[in-house]
């Protein structure tokens, strides 16, 4: 099947003369739920924003369902919803107004039985005859989100859904991101939270500085974030690591005083044990030991650094 | 780079749901926007209604009991259409210039700027709903002004066909003014040095004909005689200048604010980064 959405070469320089995007390609299968990973400023809302057609791209392509997003802006546009990162509302209309002016604008007829269910699903059917300004910032949220999905996309896009939202309206985020992947949604979305990548996600990218810096499955790349290392201050400093030690992914630092070992935590057999009792046959001595996790931003700068020529 | 390109795609080429008008979108967008005039009725109707009754009161009772007649016409009938013009000029521009700059200055316009709809479509909706309210509050005006003076309409459809060109063609330029303004001043700036002027000096309470032959002259160069002219003709069969200037005038400046509108659509200004 080929690719719902792809990305070709695609570049961004504002007016401003900054450069957003570089030479980003990306290929999203259908019903994949992607995450785009990255600090801020990385380029996750330009990248998005030319997709849905709110920003002007510089370069490049993309293709939607196989289309261009341009020439056949309607079919492509017509497909997508998106959440933006920030909520921006008419405040004076009601939700229920709010809803069906979305549906009507991306060319679908009037359903109101499917707009009951969406806003009931969203918990907001009591406040739909609310205006905006009068609900709460959570619920402000489930009306954009209410609104993304008015016109029944099978491409979503959600850009840091859960920045600075309570953990209810998360929780019933998350559970939204699955009901939709049972319905074949695909569903990209932004985040600075790994923990939701790998709640939700198939597979992860990571943007850093206007490039897409890496691109991995999420069981793989949580191998990677799930690293952790033992460090052991040596009572005598080692030269070199003893050749009984090469099963065992182990380096010295500061001048052969400290031996460190990095292992997978998720694994059934993490060999630390093993590794202790050699080290005590061998009769190497240490007077100290810690552990710790990779950092998300660890493994930014691992990965970014790794990929950079 | 265009986002929202003018001319529609080809036949060919097209998945199962495209669409060939965004008919809904157009409703949409078209209702909503007469339900946020709904919204505030008392508002749209009553001022609309006061202040033309004020200038009744000020122009047809305190200078009209001194100017007897202007053109065969009491001058208290022959502010009527000057009057409504008036209204109709800033109402157009304010409605449409507001209707576009408030979704840009809350962020909302994000959702127009990603929907399948075309700038002709967009412009259709927005444009055509603020004309609307223009040509009802010109009704409104009309018959606020049946109460103080017997107004005569010799030609009811040119008066009618006036009333909705200018509305369209102020609505359209208010509009523009809406997606080029950056901010409330910028989105005022406009009427008060341009729009306001010009409605007064166009011929609304008197006729050039009164002015010294400079003046007369230079009121030439001022669109808004052209449509003040042209739809007290359709009052009274007479104008300051004649219906086919009136019109062309009209037809022109639809046109401009046409050929604005495709640039700014093709080119995203101010409106896509
Ligand atoms: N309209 C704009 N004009 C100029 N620079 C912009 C504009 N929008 C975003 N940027 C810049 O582009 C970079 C990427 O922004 P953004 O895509 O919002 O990043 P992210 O969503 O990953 O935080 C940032 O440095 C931001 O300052
Ligand atoms: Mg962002």
């Amino acid at each position: 099947m080929p690719p719902i959405l792809s990305l070709a070469h695609l570049s961004k320089v504002y007016a401003s003369g900054f450069e957003a995007l570089h030479d980003v390609n990306l290929e999203i299968a259908q019903g994949e739920i992607f995450a785009l990973l990255g600090p801020n400023g990385a380029g996750k809302t330009t990248l998005i924003s030319i997709v849905c057609g709110s920003v002007n791209k510089s370069g490049g392509q993309v293709l939607v369902g196989g289309l261009d997003n341009l020439t056949n802006y309607r079919a492509t546009r017509s497909r997508i919803g998106l959440v933006p990162q920030e909520i921006a509302l008419d405040i004076f209309s009601t939700v229920w107004s709010n809803v069906r002016l979305s549906r009507g604008l991306f060319g679908k007829r009037p359903d109101d039985a499917y707009l009951e269910g969406l806003l009931k699903d969203l918990s907001l059917w009591e406040k739909r005859d609310s205006p905006v300004i009068q609900l709460s910032g959570g619920m402000k949220r489930r009306t954009m989100i209410a609104k993304a999905l008015s016109h029944q996309p099978d491409i979503l896009f959600l850009d840091e859904p859960t920045a600075g939202v309570d953990v209810n309206l998360r929780r019933d985020m998350w559970a939204l991101v699955r009901k939709l992947r049972e319905t074949g949604v695909t569903i990209i979305l932004t985040t600075h939270y790994i923990e939701e990548a790998e709640e939700m996600a198939d597979r992860v990218g990571v943007m850093k500085e206007g490039r897409l810096a890496l691109v991995e499955d999420k069981v793989a790349l949580m191998r990677r974030l799930g690293k952790r290392h033992l460090s052991l201050t040596l009572k005598t400093p080692l030269a070199v690591l003893p050749e009984a030690l090469s099963d065992w992914s182990l380096s010295l630092a500061a001048e052969g005083s400290r031996l460190v070992y990095d292992f997978d935590a998720k694994a059934p057999d993490n060999g630390m044990p093993a590794l202790l009792q050699k080290l005590d046959s061998l009769g190497v001595g240490y007077s100290d030991l810690e552990t710790s996790n990779s950092t998300l931003e660890d493994i930014f700068v691992s990965l970014v650094e790794a990929k950079r020529p | 780079m265009s986002n929202m390109p003018m001319t529609d795609t080809p036949i060919t080429n097209r998945p199962m749901m495209s669409l060939a008008f965004n008919g809904p979108g157009v409703w949409a967008i078209y209702r909503n926007e007469i339900r946020r005039t709904l919204r505030t009725l008392i508002q749209s109707v009553v001022s609309p209604v006061i202040t033309t009754a004020l200038y009744f009161i000020v122009f047809g009772g305190a200078i009209g009991s001194r100017i007897s007649q202007v053109g065969g016409v009491s001058y208290g009938a022959f502010i009527v259409p000057g009057l409504i013009m008036l209204s109709l000029l800033t109402q157009s521009v304010s409605n449409a210039s507001v209707a576009i700059y408030f979704p840009k200055f809350t962020g909302a316009i994000y959702e127009l700027l990603s929907a399948p709809m075309s700038a002709v479509e967009a412009v259709l909706a927005y444009v055509g709903a603020a004309a609307t309210k223009s040509v009802g509050i010109g009704l409104i005006i009309l018959a606020t002004a049946e109460l103080f003076v017997n107004v005569t309409i010799l030609h009811p459809v040119w008066m009618i066909a006036f009333l909705v060109l200018t509305s369209v063609a102020f609505s359209l330029f208010g509009f523009i003014i809406g997606i080029w303004a950056k901010s409330f001043e910028q989105l005022n700036l406009v009427p008060a040095l341009i729009l306001t002027p010009l409605t007064f000096l166009g011929g609304s309470f008197y006729s050039i004909d009164m002015l010294p032959p400079f003046w007369r002259t230079f009121s030439l160069f001022n669109p808004v005689v052209y449509l003040v002219s042209g739809f007290r003709w359709s009052f009274y069969g007479v104008g300051d200048v004649s219906i086919e200037a009136s019109l062309a005038f009209t037809a022109l400046f639809i046109a401009v604010c046409l050929a604005i509108l495709v640039w700014i659509f093709r080119t995203g200004y101010r409106l896509r980064a």
